[in-house]
């Protein structure tokens, strides 16, 4: 049976995918589950797994060239099996193929079987290309939505070919997790039959139980939407405002010099005593901690703050999760994990993705201060800039201190400007008293 | 821990109540000379005497209504009807006037008033003596629902109830109060309105009260072993007001629902908690809720049929692997 290898859509926001590297050669052996190439998409580089057995008969886009999702890269078929029907249906797409199609090639046209034996094997996918609409219970697109699998990429075991909870899982593992040999459908009848669903890869963040903050959504008032309306009139769909203080770091600095040498080598960085402030600062501030909903200002029950990693051409935001929750070696060792698998473009869309809240840190770049645009739907992000000496007058004399000038970028739809100078003079008040911090 | 019948905890509730406050009494038919039809009130009569434990004529409407009124006179009656079918003749007191009298008194005068008595169907009473009475009492502004299946849950709720200044129906298993459980000796009440997990799993919630938390509980135990399946066994213990969020808990972590109840399909408490679920849950469910209930007919006094009318294990373990997407 021939198996089709296709530009998977690997991130909610990909529309195209880059081949970066071919694994195999036309003729080499394939098993299920080998990762045949590596393609980058807008986040991050990733593999793309062989989604059957056979040998890689064709590759039909050479390294290097980008093309839209859905687009047939490659045909995996047995040595002696006709794959001419494949390739023609995928040239009679090409021209079409400039703007992504709305359901990806994968899903072969129920009720007009190809001529030969080409796709007859393929897994069942869900009733979609008929109708374009693709069943799906709410729980498994959900979850799709989440780790970015497009659903109609994917086979449905349920009633009528409705797409599950458990195709999704396996989906996910499939692409995630080299499994060879997990047939989709089969192994997700294994997963929920040994009452293990949630397993192998699945990013799903449940409620934590009793912590500071409550998940809440405060319904807009119509003034709340008026504002909204008129400053997303005045400058684009996020009306940023900014606040910049300066802040006195002698007292974290030291605190730092002083946990790192009791830490037998392992450092924690500046930018971590940072996160953790904010994370403090954001429970003291929860509607700082919030998105902008259209009818309703979301309060999020969880800190997760996102860090801007530069990278070669562009910039990527790891996100540490339940920041407040941690302590500060915790958040070291987490955020050094996080920002080298960041620079190695390993990180998975889970990884990158759902922050509420961001720090932006160009210190290491010798700027002073700068502003940062805010990565919706968070209300808004830190710019750190270089903390470097300056003279202070204080008590009437002229003293040397290390300071520190950070501004705020924030959704002002969400964030009144009194909102924000409260919770900057909250990150400041625990900056310049850090001992609490350690807690 | 002392283990005890549901009957005997529910003795210990009325008692431990009595002794509490001497405003608390207890009328119904053979409730004192004959220590009730199902013994709940044995000893009482000795213990209390005749002017706190009344027999009553067998006339519920009257009794019903004199334990309404004393109720708003500063009393705090417990009102046992010998079964809830006979308490249909007495509806209209709970209903019109228990349920009604504060608000329509402008909060002049709350009704604290238990309404008790044995629900659901036992073996072969046939049609007219075989009802879940739930549902009627739960559609009731006003009014308080519960209806517990251990005897834990019986001599908690029952103590609260005597003690809420408003009215509580009170329904108990007929086919419970042999039931045997674990009841501490200390004092301690359960709080109307919350629910209760009574098995943990991650792959199927099953929703159930009173008698059928038993069904559920030995489903989940075949689910486990036949295929895999972990079920979570969530007991409303109170059907008014419900608690709505420790079932979404469960929802949100398993993504498959059954409810399971003792009475008729039509607007019945799965009917309710249903709506609520896909309202609430929407995006977290995996199939749609699935409802195991009494068939819809009048129970039928042949045995054989009974046994096909009536909810069971078997009809559970169908659901749960209905909405698991497990084909047998």
């Amino acid at each position: 049976m021939a198996t089709k290898v296709v530009m998977a859509q690997l991130s909610p926001t990909m529309e195209e995918g880059k081949l970066v590297e071919w694994k195999l050669a036309e003729g080499d052996p394939v098993s299920q589950g080998d990762i045949v190439a590596e393609i980058e998409t807008d986040k991050a580089n990733m593999d793309v797994e062989a989604m059957g057995s056979g040998v890689l008969r064709k590759i039909l886009v050479h390294e290097g060239a980008t093309v839209p999702v859905g687009t047939l890269i490659g045909v995996i078929a047995d040595p002696e099996e006709d794959i001419e029907p494949i390739l023609a249906e995928a040239a009679a797409a090409e021209p079409a193929g400039a703007a992504p199609a709305e359901e990806p090639v994968v899903a072969a046209p129920a009720g007009e079987p190809a001529p030969g034996a080409a796709t007859a094997d393929l897994p069942p996918v869900a009733p979609a290309a008929r109708d374009g609409r693709v069943k799906a219970s709410p729980v498994a697109r959900k979850m799709a939505a989440e780790l970015g699998i497009e659903l109609g990429t994917i086979p449905g075991s349920g009633p009528g070919g409705r797409i599950i909870k458990q195709d999704v899982e396996a989906a996910a593992a499939g692409a995630e997790v080299p499994a060879p040999g997990a047939p989709a459908a089969g192994a997700a009848v294994a997963g929920v039959a040994a009452g293990t669903p949630g397993a192998a890869g699945i990013v799903r963040l449940p409620a934590l139980g009793e912590g500071r903050l409550r998940d809440e959504r405060i319904e807009a008032s119509q003034m709340r939407k008026a504002i909204a309306r008129r400053l997303v009139e005045s400058i684009g769909p996020v009306p940023h405002f900014f606040l910049t203080t300066e802040i006195d770091m002698e007292r974290a600095l030291d605190l730092r010099a002083e946990l790192n040498a009791g830490l037998d080598g392992f450092k924690i960085g500046v930018t971590d005593i940072l996160l953790k402030t904010a994370a403090e600062a954001l429970v003291r501030h929860p509607e700082v901690n919030a998105s902008w909903e259209g009818d309703a200002i979301h309060h999020h029950g969880r800190v997760d703050l996102g860090i801007a990693v530069a990278l070669e051409g562009g910039l990527i935001t790891p996100v540490l999760r339940d920041a407040d929750r941690k302590g500060l070696r915790q958040i070291a060792e987490e955020t050094t994990d996080l920002i080298e698998r960041a620079r190695a473009r390993k990180l998975m869309p889970e990884e990158y993705q759902g922050a509420t809240f961001s720090i932006s840190n160009l210190g290491m770049f010798d700027i002073e201060e700068f502003t940062a645009i805010i990565n919706p739907p968070e209300a808004a992000i830190l710019a750190i800039g270089k903390t470097r000496e300056k003279p202070v007058v204080e008590e009437g004399e002229v003293r040397v201190r290390r300071r520190m000038r950070v501004t705020m970028s924030c959704d002002h739809r969400v964030v009144d400007g009194a909102t924000g100078a409260r919770f900057l003079a909250t990150f400041k008040g625990m900056l310049e008293n850090p001992l609490a911090l350690v807690l | 821990m002392a283990v005890i019948t549901y009957r005997e905890a529910l003795n210990q509730a009325l008692r431990e109540e009595m002794s509490r406050d001497e405003r608390v009494f207890l009328i119904g038919e053979e409730v004192a000379e004959y220590d009730g039809a199902y013994k709940v009130s044995k000893g009482l009569l000795e213990e209390f005497g005749e002017w706190r434990v009344r027999d009553a004529p067998i006339a519920e409407l009257g009794f019903a209504g004199l334990g309404v009124g004393a109720a708003m006179a500063g009393l705090r009656p417990i009102v046992e009807f010998m079964s809830w079918n006979f308490a249909l003749l007495a509806i209209d007191q709970v209903v019109n006037s228990a349920a009604k009298m504060h608000q329509m008194s402008g909060g002049q005068y709350n009704v604290p008033i238990v309404f008790r008595g044995p629900g659901g169907a036992a073996l072969m009473l046939a049609a007219q003596h075989s009802q879940a009475p739930e549902p009627w009492y739960a559609y009731v502004p006003g009014l308080k629902v519960c209806s517990p299946a251990t005897p834990y849950d019986a001599k908690g709720l029952l103590k609260s109830a005597v003690r809420d200044d408003d009215p509580v129906v009170f329904i108990e298993g007929e086919l419970l109060y042999n039931v045997k459980g674990e009841v501490p000796e200390e004092e301690y009440v359960v709080p109307i309105g919350s629910a209760d997990v009574k098995r943990a799993g991650s792959d199927v919630t099953i929703v159930a009260y009173g008698k059928m938390v038993h069904e559920s509980l030995a489903a989940a135990e075949r689910l486990a072993a036949e295929d895999g399946l972990e079920a979570e066994v969530v007991d409303l213990r109170t059907v008014r007001p419900m608690d709505l969020s420790t079932v979404l808990e469960s929802v949100r972590k398993t993504n498959r629902v059954v409810v399971a109840e003792e009475g008729w399909p039509v607007a019945n408490v799965g009917a309710q908690l249903t709506d609520d679920i896909q309202r609430e849950a929407f995006d977290d469910l995996d199939a749609p809720v699935a409802r195991v209930s009494a068939l819809d007919v009048p129970m039928p006094y042949a045995r054989n049929l009974e046994k096909l009318v009536v909810p069971s294990a078997d009809r559970i373990v169908a659901a749960a692997r209905h909405v698991g997407y497990i084909a047998r």
